[in-house]
């Protein structure tokens, strides 16, 4: 499975409909058990995916050859 | 033609101009009377000329100030005939203090002109994306917009990604820089979703939101955009042209990031009704196999055969049964037919004296006497022995 094309949405949206199919029942038995492992894998994507965002806060300055970026330490109050 | 005729004629005229059937007039107002009937009478002046006005009680009911003499305003409404008196005179239905007025009145030409190049078109908006890996900000680096944005954030989704695009967000240069900013987001292609926001303030405060160039920079946009300026209450063209209108910019950061432990929940339920689905259906599987593992033909299966083998020799004793009977009854019928055939032997006529007597030329009995010519040969035959004979005479019996 080649994870890298497929976005958060995606990911979980494909995950929610896994479990439509997966919870009307009519699937044969090895389809259930792909599916469910496929969504499995989903479902460990997703948390990666959330984890791996890094925390930063930046302004956008324009300098002479285009646009920097600057911390915003002193705005930054969540922690 | 009579007056009324005239005065009919005249306000026909009138009513059917397109400049008179609708417009703003700007103006002072004096000789202001307040009807008990709830309509408001009075005139609107400036320099050189003086305009009598009427506003009936449906749309005074709904003024949010009562206008007082002397006032500077600007009036919605249209022109037309009072029949009675051939005085013609505005209808006022809605009535602004100058200045805010003339604001407003910007607001509403601009509003319907970019609502007609289809720039507020539902179908047009995008959509929010669910998870965005950086989130543009247009506001000021100073002040509270910035800081409750990050709060809210922080709150909602501890490692988000976020990139100020500074601006002046009132003045002469705010609409100009919020465009500009807007755009390099856009250029930059960095982040998934733009905020613009602004904290609240009086409708001079909010223009630059509701200038042209902004509202074009925000529908050109690819990137998602979020308005979020003043409070509640206030509308922008901004917030029209926005793909999302929030109405806070603390709203706007909820709408923008989900809650962390909301997403790990659906995740987490995702994961469970799943794991659920999975085993309801295995359960099912095992208890259907479980059915059939336990059902006759499985756990006993030579009884089939047991018991078509006991029918087979319930069989074979009828068939032995039926064949023995059968033996027997054609036994006793055949000495019976034995005995019968005793009586009829020939040899026991033949002991009594009779005798058999056969042609010799062809073998054929003998039971009559035309059967025979004189000189024909014979044979006799006696219970011991033949006898060849000639036939000598032949002599009929009378009765025979």
């Amino acid at each position: 499975m080649d994870n890298n094309e497929v976005t958060f949405e995606q990911a979980m949206a494909e995950l929610e409909e896994i479990e439509k199919k997966l919870e009307k029942g009519e699937l044969t038995l090895d389809e259930s058990i792909n599916f469910f492992r496929r969504g499995v894998e989903l479902t460990k994507y997703c948390n990666r995916k959330l984890d791996e965002a890094e925390r930063s806060i930046t302004m956008l300055i324009e300098g002479e050859n285009g646009v920097i970026e600057k911390e915003l330490p002193e705005l930054d109050q969540g922690r | 033609m009579t007056v009324s005729e005239v005065n009919k004629y005249i306000k026909d005229m009138i009513s059917r101009d397109g400049i008179l059937s609708g417009l703003w007039v700007k103006g002072e107002i004096s000789n202001f009377k307040n009807h008990y009937s709830g309509h408001f009478y009075f005139s609107l002046k400036d320099e050189k000329s003086v305009l009598k006005c009427v506003m009936f009680r449906s749309n005074a009911s709904l003024l949010p100030f009562v206008p007082e003499d002397g006032m500077k305003v600007i009036i919605r409404g249209y022109v037309s005939v009072f029949e009675r008196d051939g005085q013609y005179q505005l209808y006022a239905e809605e009535i602004q203090p100058d200045g805010i007025g003339a604001l407003y009145i910007a607001f509403e030409k601009l509003k319907k002109k970019l609502e007609a190049e289809g720039l507020f078109d539902a179908a047009k908006k995008k959509k929010l994306p669910y998870l965005p890996k950086a989130i543009g900000v247009v506001t000021s680096s100073t002040g509270a917009v910035i800081r409750d944005i990050i709060n809210v954030l922080s709150r909602r989704f501890y490692n988000f990604n976020l990139k100020l695009y500074p601006v002046q967000v009132q003045g002469e240069q705010a609409a100009g820089q919020i465009a500009a900013a807007v755009r390099r987001f856009n250029e930059l292609d960095n982040v998934d979703v733009i905020i613009v926001a602004r904290g609240g303030g009086s409708l001079e405060d909010l223009w630059p939101f509701n200038e042209e160039i902004v509202a074009r920079s925000i529908y050109e946009s690819r990137i998602p955009v979020i308005s979020a300026v003043g409070h509640e209450t206030d509308f922008t063209i901004a917030d029209f042209v926005a793909d999302v209108r929030a109405p806070t910019p603390s709203a706007a950061a909820e709408l923008v990031m989900p809650e962390r432990a909301v997403v790990e929940n659906r995740l987490d339920s995702l994961k469970l009704r799943l794991r659920n689905a999975v085993m309801k259906k295995t359960a099912m599987e095992r208890l259907l196999l479980r059915k059939i593992e336990g059902s006759v033909a499985f756990r006993q299966p030579l009884n089939k055969i047991y018991q078509e083998r006991m029918l087979l020799d319930v069989q074979k004793k009828y068939m032995q049964k039926a064949l023995s009977a059968l033996n027997t009854n054609y036994r006793n019928k055949l000495s019976l037919l034995a005995a019968t055939l005793d009586t009829l032997s020939p040899l026991k006529s033949l002991a009594r004296g009779y005798s058999i007597t056969k042609s010799k030329k062809d073998g054929s009995l003998v039971r009559s006497v035309h059967a025979v010519s004189i000189g024909d040969r014979l044979e006799i035959n006696l219970m011991d022995g033949r006898l060849g004979c000639t036939v000598e005479s032949i002599e009929e019996d009378s009765n025979g």
